[in-house]
């Protein structure tokens, strides 16, 4: 084992890129679970945006036309979820399953002819002299423009559910989509637009990670951060900077969980691999006391006549 | 204006019409799928629903539909107990693993000795394996209210891992000159799960297959058990009032899952696969929730799902070779199948009503 090979600087800053992906997956997702939707197609919409991203970048040269593509990729598939849930008041447990199931089929399908293929490389932010601050500048300051991205959207999302009409109203309709709607709410167009943002979402981040954490298309390779994603939302309370937080000390443990297998510890490989997975379970449990948070209405099926 | 009104009592027909529109309709837009891939549509569909069965070699694809049949089945059945009252164990998949590995462990562990014990003791084996692994979110759910989809999920790639780890280390067979896997339980004549009629298909997991739908069936209809399972789905108040003990009906259905598919995994490991290799797992556990809801969660269902997913599965490798249909496409295929269900089912429980809506 030899620590040493461990770069300090390169490992804080690796936070960032393994933690945006499940910035985007979960932000999304706390935004659709805020209006009482729970779409468990994370994984799904993710490795759609994932070969839906991966192909255009490859396709156009432009690692950002991709994320966009990716973006677009997300929401198409999020509407088939919401298509179930909304208009033909399918379970959404079960919705989000086949979202998921039919997603990893589909990528695979669409992305046999890219396996192999290296994807353009995404330039890094300029920031001129700021990049040249010892610490600091390579922890911070040297990384896409996607990263940063994600931290505005956390921000956004923070400002728009606490001050604005908009956020006032998608909280009512997630607490009590009975009494939102009595107040003339289009309940169910709330809900459709919340979940295509989710799915938007949810495809950057799975972009995110065939494009530059990885990067190259392998099938079912966003192997269960979807899943984490849902977890992370339960982890913050439905809350964007406990969600952050929740984010970069995730992306922490795989780091290092990465590092350490780079540096030869001790223990076999499928134990460090199997880490963050028992890690999230673990902290569930920790968190599942407070149950109070979860938006009132969450996963229950909204009919008006009902 | 169309506007959907609510049955009092959910149609019987439309609840037994909605699978069978569902495969309809996949056919459909499946076959819309194979003819963008450029494939000859009704020749696919053909070759994946017919040539199974009655096609020229089915001799030969007949035996694979009971082989391919069975896991299905006994984890949907588990499955379903669950679904029916809410408990959603989604993570099939690892205790079908951790099935296989217990059940291959202690087979492994008495090679080369030769006992008629050492079947049943695998089979006893791979059943706590797999109720073991699915007990883990059942107790985190009943004492800290963990969300038993995630923790359920959570743990099939840690099986996962613990499949390569195995695989690679402890039951690596000392004989395979180096290469992952285990020693070959098929040439192992204690341990084999063989054919109780060769050439059938017909090995002990599909017997487990059917005594478990029978089990199913008398539960659901006539036992306690079944009603309370029943109306806690329904409605969990309701449950809660007629004396329901919901930390104990979670561990119920959770373990029972977790115990069919563990026997799933048991089963498949000492006959089928053979041996424990990394990539063992084929996703049976994740199939076996298209199969439940297929099945209308009813065990006679589940056992006709199960045969019918059976058939994609034999009718995509049969595609693969002879049309060059991507193994993908069968994925697609199982998984459009889940959404066109889930959306005539809401036939079931509401009609349309055509004319203008009444203002309440």
């Amino acid at each position: 084992m030899d620590l040493s090979a461990i770069n300090p600087i390169l490992f804080v800053a690796g936070f960032f890129v393994a933690a945006t992906p499940l910035i985007f997956a979960a932000i999304g997702e706390l935004v659709v679970e805020r209006t009482g939707v729970l779409n468990l197609g994370v994984e799904g919409m993710m490795i759609i945006g994932a070969i839906c991203g991966f192909a255009v970048a490859v396709e156009t040269g432009s690692p950002l036309l991709g994320f966009g593509a990716a973006a677009i990729g997300g929401a198409v598939l999020s509407l088939l979820f919401a298509f179930l849930t909304q208009v033909m008041l399918a379970n959404q447990v079960a919705s989000g399953l086949a979202l998921t199931l039919f997603g990893l089929g589909f990528s695979a399908l669409l992305g046999q002819s890219y396996v192999g293929v290296k994807p353009p490389r995404m330039a890094d932010m300029n920031f001129g002299p700021l990049a040249e601050i010892p610490v600091i500048g390579p922890v911070f300051l040297s990384h896409d423009i996607i990263v940063y991205l994600g931290l505005a959207l956390v921000a956004c999302v923070w400002a728009v559910l606490k001050f604005t009409r908009a956020g006032l109203v998608l909280r009512a309709v997630g607490e009590n989509h009975d009494a939102a709607h009595a107040l003339g709410f289009k309940v169910k167009r709330i809900r459709t637009l919340a979940i295509m943002f989710g799915g938007a979402c949810a495809g950057v981040g799975g972009a995110y990670i065939s494009l530059i954490r990885v990067p190259q298309w392998t099938e079912g390779m966003t192997a269960g951060v979807g899943w984490i994603a849902l977890a992370l939302v339960v982890f913050a309370s439905w809350k964007p900077f406990r969600l952050l937080l929740g984010a970069y000390l995730f992306g922490g443990l795989v780091q290092l969980q990465l590092n350490l297998q780079g540096a030869g510890v001790a223990i076999p490989v499928e134990y460090l691999a199997m880490s963050p997975y028992v890690i999230t379970i673990v902290v569930l449990v920790f968190l599942s006391r407070s149950k109070s948070a979860a938006p009132g209405s969450l996963g229950r099926i909204f009919h008006a006549s009902s | 204006m169309i506007a959907l009104v609510k049955r009092p009592e959910p149609s019987r027909v439309f609840s037994l019409a909605a699978p069978v529109l569902a495969v309809l309709a996949t056919m459909v837009f499946g076959g819309l799928l194979f003819a963008i891939l450029g494939k000859d549509p009704l020749l696919a569909i053909k070759t994946i629903f017919w040539e199974p069965v009655f096609g020229e070699f089915a001799f030969f694809y007949r035996p694979q539909l009971l082989i391919k049949g069975a896991p299905l089945v006994l984890i949907a059945i588990g499955l379903s107990l669950g679904f029916k009252a809410g408990i959603w164990n989604i993570g099939a998949e690892g205790q079908y693993i951790m099935g296989a590995l217990f059940g291959a462990g202690v087979g492994l562990a008495f090679y080369p000795a030769e006992s008629a014990l050492i079947f049943p003791l695998m089979v006893l084996a791979g059943a706590l394996g797999g109720w073991l692994w699915a007990m883990i979110p059942a107790i985190l759910k009943v004492r800290f209210g963990t969300n038993e989809i995630l923790v359920s999920l959570m743990l099939v790639y840690v099986a996962e891992q613990f499949l390569a780890s195995m695989s690679l280390g402890l039951m690596r067979s000392p004989e395979g000159m180096g290469f992952p896997g285990s020693r070959n339980l098929q040439q192992y004549a204690s341990a084999h799960n063989a054919d109780l009629i060769t050439g059938s298909g017909m090995h002990w997991g599909v017997v487990a297959a059917f005594i478990a739908v029978i089990f199913a069936y008398v539960l659901m209809a006539r036992h306690r058990l079944g009603f309370a399972i029943r109306v806690t789905g329904d409605a969990p108040r309701a449950a809660a009032f007629s004396g329901v003990n919901p930390a104990r009906l979670v561990l119920f259905c959770l373990g029972t899952s977790g115990l069919l598919a563990g026997l799933a995994g048991m089963f498949e490991v000492s006959g089928p696969a053979g041996q424990v290799t990394i990539d063992f797992n084929v996703g049976y556990g994740f199939t076996a929730i298209i199969v439940a809801f297929l099945g209308r969660l009813h065990p006679v269902g589940i056992l006709l799902a199960g045969g019918l997913m059976a058939l994609t599965y034999i009718g995509g490798d049969i595609a693969q070779s002879k049309l060059g249909l991507p193994a993908a496409a069968i994925q697609v295929f199982q998984g459009m199948l889940l959404f066109f269900l889930l959306a005539f089912d809401l036939f079931t429980n509401y009609r349309l009503r055509f004319g203008r809506a009444e203002v309440v």
